[in-house]
C-alpha cells in the first residue's frame, strides 16, 4: 500500500492528476517523490507536499485537508484510491477503472465523463457529477457514482451511460441534457429535474416537482428496477420494486426538446395520494 | 556565419535532387562561401528549404471562434508549459497563437499563409499574426462577396472597382485576395446561396459568380499583385459539385488562379448516397492548364472544426451533423460559420474525401502545381502533414489504409489503382518550393544563393512519418530554431504585405458608402502599416 499525507493545505489550487493508483503502482519511493504537481503555476514535486510512505501498489490512501486537491485518480483504469478528508474537484475524472471511495466530501465534477469504474462518497458532493465538461456532448459513459450525501447542480449533466445514485438531496437541474444512463435519488431532488433530456431514466424515492413538458404516463413496476435494485444491494442501498411494495409512476419528457426520458417516482403502497405536483 | 556540410540537398528551385553539398548562412541569408562559425554536420541527413503553407487558417475572427467553441478539446489535448524560450499554450485543432508557431516550426514549416480575413477583423488578424512566433506570415484579404465591390461590378464600373480592391488589399494589409463562394456569402445574408456561375446573385441585377470570378481574376493581372486569384469555387463539398469546378475554370479565361482545397470541389454523383470522387476530371484540367495551382484540402481520419467563409456550406454541414454552429455575419463583407466535424473511415462521404485529397496529390503529374494542405483545420490538423507525406510515399501503407475503409467504397474512388509514389524531391516542391513560387513570396522555398536562410534538416529514417514529424534540425533566418527535439530559439517573423497602386481618389469615394452602413468609424477601418509589426511592404506598379 502507498500512503500519502498531506503536509500543508495548498494555498491555491493544487494540480494532482499523478497521484491515480494506475500510475503509481509501477513507481519505487523516490519515484514517487519526484513525481511532479503543480501548486498554482508553480511545478512542485510531490514530496514537497506530502508525506510518502510505501512503493508498488495500486492500492493508494491519501490523508489530509484536500479540498484544494484537484484531479485525484484522473483517468485511473484499474486499483484503489481512498481518501481520509475532503477530495477537490474533477476526483476521479475521465476513470476507466478501478474505485475510489472518500471519507469525507467531495467537490465539483466527480467522475466527469468516467467510463467505467466506482466513486463512492461518504460524504456529500458538488455539482455536475458524472458531467460532461462544458464544450462536449457526452458525460459519462460507464460506471457507478455513489454519494451519501446531498449533491450540487446539473447532476449527471449530459451523462450518456452509467449509475448515478445521490443518497440526501439534490439542487436543480439534475439530468439537465441527459443522454442516457440512470439516476437513482434517494431523496428527491430541488426544480427543473430532468431538463433538456434526449434520453436515460431518473428514478426518485420522493416526490418532484415536474417541468410542464413532462408528462404522467402510467403506473408501473418495470423489471429494469428490480434489476437495479440486484446491482445495487451488494453496495448497500436498498431500492424497492415489489408490487407489494407500491408502485412507480412513469412521467415521459423532456417534451421540449423533443425527448424519450423518463422519470420514475415512488408511490409506496400505504400512501395511494399521488404525491407529485405536476406543473 | 554557420555551414551545413554533408547532407543530402533537396532544393527543387534549383534542380538540385539529393547531391551532398555544404550551405553557407550570413546575416539570415545564403551565400556563397565563408569561414569561422558554427558547423552543422549534417551526414546522412536531408536538408530541405523551410516548409511553406499555402493555404491555412490560424489567425482571426474566425479561428478564434473555433477556439471558443471546442473547449472540450482544450483538456485533452497537448499543452506547452511555459519555459524561459516558451510561452504557455495548447495545440488540438485549433491551437492558439503561440502553439502555433512552435507546432509549425516543429514541423519544419517557416511560411504559412492566413487564407481567409475579412478587412473588419484584418486589425485583429495582425494582431494574432505577430504574436505567432519564429515563422514568417502572409495573409489574404476576402473580397469575392463585398457589397462595395459588387456594386460597383453591378453597375458595369470595373475600373472603379478595381481601384477599391486596391485599396482594400493595402487596408487589410493583404498579400492578395481570397474569393469564398462567390456571390454565395451575398446571398446567404438573405438566407440563399449561389451555385449556378450564370445565375444572377441575389440582391443584384447583374452579377453572377461567373462574372466575380472572371473579373477578380483580371483585377489580380491587372494590379500586378505577386499572388494569383485565390478561389474557393462555389458548391463546396456537395455531391456532384465538380461541374461547378471545371465551369469556373473556364470563367477564368486563361487568367492566373490559385485554387483553394481542391479536395472538397471534385465530387461526382447526384446525392449523399451516391457522391463519388470524380478528381480525375479536376486533375486532367490542371494537366493541361498551366494558369493554374492548387492545394489538395487533404481529409484525415479524426476529429476536427470546420471554419470557413462559406456561411450557406457550414448551415448545411450543422444540419447533417446535427452538432455545434456558429455563424458570424461580417456586415457587408462575408459571413462565416464554424462547425466542429469528426471525419469517419466507416462513412461513405468521408471515406470518398479521404481518398479524393489523396488521389488528387497523386494524379496531378507536376508538383510545382499540387500543394500539401489540409485546409487547417478544415480536413484535419496542419501538425498531421506528416501522416500525409506517408500517404504519399508508400503504396502499400496507401493500401493497407485501403483496406479498412468499407468495401463498398472502392467502386467510388480511384485510389486502389494508383501506385505513384513521391520522391524526396516531389514533396519539397510540394511542401515548399512549390507554395513560395505560387504565392510569389520572394526569397522563400530556396536554398539558393541570396534566399533566406529558412532550412529544414530530417535524420534519414525509414519511417516516414516520425522522419518529418520530428526534424533534428529547424533553421529560420539563419537561426537555429529547433535542435534535437527542443524549441531553442523563438524568434519573431516577419510578414508580407503587398501594395497595389491605388486611384487617390478612391478613399473619398468609399467613405460615404462606408459610412452610410457600417457599424464601425471609417478612420478605424484600415490598418496602418506601422501598426504591423515586422511588415516587409512589396510595392506594385500597374501592370503596363
Amino acid at each position: 500500500m502507498i500512503r500519502l499525507t498531506l503536509k500543508r493545505p495548498p494555498a491555491v489550487p493544487l494540480e494532482a492528476e499523478v497521484l491515480s493508483p494506475s500510475l503509481l503502482a509501477g513507481l519505487s519511493h523516490t519515484e514517487i517523490c519526484g513525481l511532479h504537481l503543480y501548486h498554482g503555476k508553480r511545478r512542485m514535486r510531490v514530496d514537497e507536499f506530502f508525506d510518502v510512505e510505501g512503493e508498488r501498489s495500486s492500492t493508494v490512501d491519501i490523508t489530509g485537508d484536500l479540498r484544494r486537491v484537484r484531479w485525484l485518480g484522473r483517468g485511473m483504469t484499474d486499483g484503489t484510491l481512498t481518501i481520509h478528508g475532503s477530495a477537490g474537484m474533477h476526483l476521479g475524472a475521465r476513470m476507466k477503472g478501478g474505485r475510489i471511495e472518500v471519507f469525507g466530501n467531495a467537490d465539483d465534477w466527480v467522475g466527469a465523463e468516467m467510463t467505467n469504474g466506482l466513486v463512492r462518497i461518504h460524504g456529500h458532493a458538488g455539482g455536475q457529477i458524472g458531467g460532461a465538461y462544458r464544450g462536449s456532448l457526452r458525460g459519462m459513459k460507464n460506471g457507478t457514482i455513489i454519494v451519501e450525501g446531498t449533491a450540487g447542480l446539473e447532476v449527471g449533466l449530459r451523462m450518456r451511460r452509467g449509475t448515478i445514485v445521490i443518497g440526501g438531496r439534490v439542487r436543480d437541474f439534475c439530468g439537465l441534457q441527459m443522454k442516457g444512463g440512470t439516476i437513482i435519488l434517494l431523496d428527491g431532488a430541488e426544480i427543473r429535474t430532468g431538463a433538456w433530456m434526449n434520453r436515460g431514466t431518473i428514478l426518485s424515492l420522493r416526490s418532484l416537482k415536474l417541468l410542464p413538458t413532462f408528462r404522467f404516463a402510467c403506473y408501473d413496476n418495470p423489471t429494469f428496477i428490480g434489476v437495479h435494485a440486484r446491482f445495487l444491494k451488494p453496495l448497500g442501498i436498498r431500492l424497492p420494486h415489489a408490487p407489494t411494495e407500491g408502485s412507480w409512476a412513469r412521467y415521459c419528457g423532456d417534451f421540449c426538446v423533443p425527448g424519450k426520458g423518463e422519470i420514475f417516482i415512488w408511490h409506496p403502497a400505504a400512501a395511494p395520494e399521488p404525491a407529485v405536483s405536476e406543473l | 556565419m554557420l555551414r551545413i556540410t554533408g547532407g543530402k540537398i533537396y532544393d527543387p528551385a534549383s534542380g538540385i535532387n539529393g547531391e551532398i553539398r555544404t550551405l553557407y548562412i550570413e546575416d539570415g541569408r545564403f551565400v556563397a562561401s565563408g569561414e569561422g562559425g558554427r558547423t552543422i554536420d549534417a551526414a546522412g541527413m536531408i536538408v530541405f528549404p523551410g516548409g511553406v503553407d499555402v493555404h491555412t487558417h490560424v489567425a482571426g475572427g474566425a479561428i478564434n471562434f473555433a477556439r471558443a467553441m471546442t473547449p472540450e478539446d482544450h483538456r485533452r489535448t497537448q499543452a506547452f508549459i511555459r519555459s524561459q524560450t516558451r510561452r504557455s499554450g495548447l495545440g488540438g485543432m485549433a491551437p492558439t497563437t503561440f502553439a502555433t508557431g512552435y507546432l509549425y516550426a516543429g514541423m519544419g514549416f517557416t511560411t504559412v499563409n492566413e487564407a481567409a480575413v475579412p478587412v473588419l477583423s484584418a486589425r485583429h488578424t495582425h494582431e494574432e499574426l505577430s504574436d505567432i512566433p519564429i515563422v514568417d506570415k502572409s495573409s489574404l484579404v476576402l473580397m469575392a462577396n463585398n457589397e462595395l465591390l459588387l456594386d460597383q461590378l453591378d453597375a458595369g464600373e470595373y475600373e472603379r472597382a478595381r481601384s477599391i480592391l486596391a485599396w482594400y488589399i493595402r487596408a487589410a494589409g493583404s498579400w492578395g485576395i481570397k474569393a469564398v463562394n462567390p456571390g454565395g456569402v451575398a446571398a446567404w445574408k438573405w438566407g440563399g446561396n449561389a451555385g449556378q456561375l450564370t445565375e444572377t446573385v441575389d440582391g443584384f441585377r447583374h452579377v453572377t459568380p461567373g462574372t466575380i470570378v472572371a473579373s477578380l481574376a483580371r483585377m489580380c493581372h491587372d494590379l500586378n499583385l505577386p499572388h494569383p486569384l485565390h478561389l474557393h469555387c462555389n458548391n463546396l463539398g456537395a455531391p456532384g459539385n465538380v461541374s461547378t469546378t471545371l465551369e469556373t475554370l473556364r470563367h477564368l479565361e486563361g487568367h492566373r488562379a490559385h485554387i483553394a482545397h481542391s479536395q472538397y470541389h471534385a465530387y461526382g454523383g447526384d446525392d449523399w448516397d451516391t457522391m463519388r470522387s470524380a478528381t480525375s476530371d479536376l486533375a486532367d484540367w490542371f494537366n493541361t492548364h498551366d494558369n493554374l495551382t492548387t492545394d489538395a484540402g487533404a481529409v484525415l481520419f479524426g476529429d476536427t472544426v470546420t471554419i470557413t467563409a462559406d456561411g450557406p456550406w457550414q448551415h448545411l454541414l450543422y444540419r447533417l451533423t446535427g452538432r455545434k454552429w456558429g455563424n458570424l455575419d461580417v456586415e457587408n463583407e462575408t459571413g462565416c460559420g464554424i462547425v466542429p466535424y469528426t471525419y469517419r473511415p466507416g462513412h461513405l462521404v468521408n471515406a470518398v474525401q479521404w481518398a479524393a485529397g489523396l488521389e488528387l496529390l497523386l494524379l496531378i503529374e507536376d508538383p510545382w502545381k499540387v500543394f500539401l494542405s489540409t485546409d487547417h483545420p478544415n480536413g484535419g490538423c496542419f501538425w498531421r502533414y506528416p501522416e500525409i507525406l506517408e500517404l504519399l510515399m508508400c503504396a502499400d501503407y496507401r493500401q493497407e489504409c485501403l483496406r479498412q475503409l468499407p468495401d463498398r467504397i472502392r467502386s467510388r474512388i480511384l485510389l486502389p489503382e494508383i501506385d505513384r509514389e513521391y520522391s524526396l524531391y516531389d514533396v519539397a516542391t510540394a511542401m515548399s518550393a512549390g507554395p513560395a513560387q505560387a504565392l510569389g513570396l520572394p526569397r522563400k522555398g530556396s536554398l539558393a544563393v541570396g534566399c533566406d536562410a529558412d532550412v529544414v534538416i530530417y535524420e534519414e529514417d525509414d519511417n516516414i512519418r516520425r522522419m518529418f514529424s520530428h526534424p533534428r534540425y529547424v533553421i529560420k533566418s539563419g537561426e537555429i530554431v529547433i535542435e534535437d527535439g527542443d524549441i531553442r530559439e523563438t524568434p519573431d517573423g516577419r510578414e508580407f504585405l503587398v501594395q497595389p497602386h491605388c486611384d487617390p481618389d478612391t478613399e473619398t469615394f468609399i467613405r460615404p458608402l462606408f459610412e452610410d452602413c457600417y457599424t464601425m468609424s471609417f478612420d478605424n477601418y484600415p490598418v496602418e502599416p506601422h501598426r504591423i509589426p515586422r511588415a516587409e511592404i512589396h510595392h506594385r506598379p500597374a501592370s503596363p
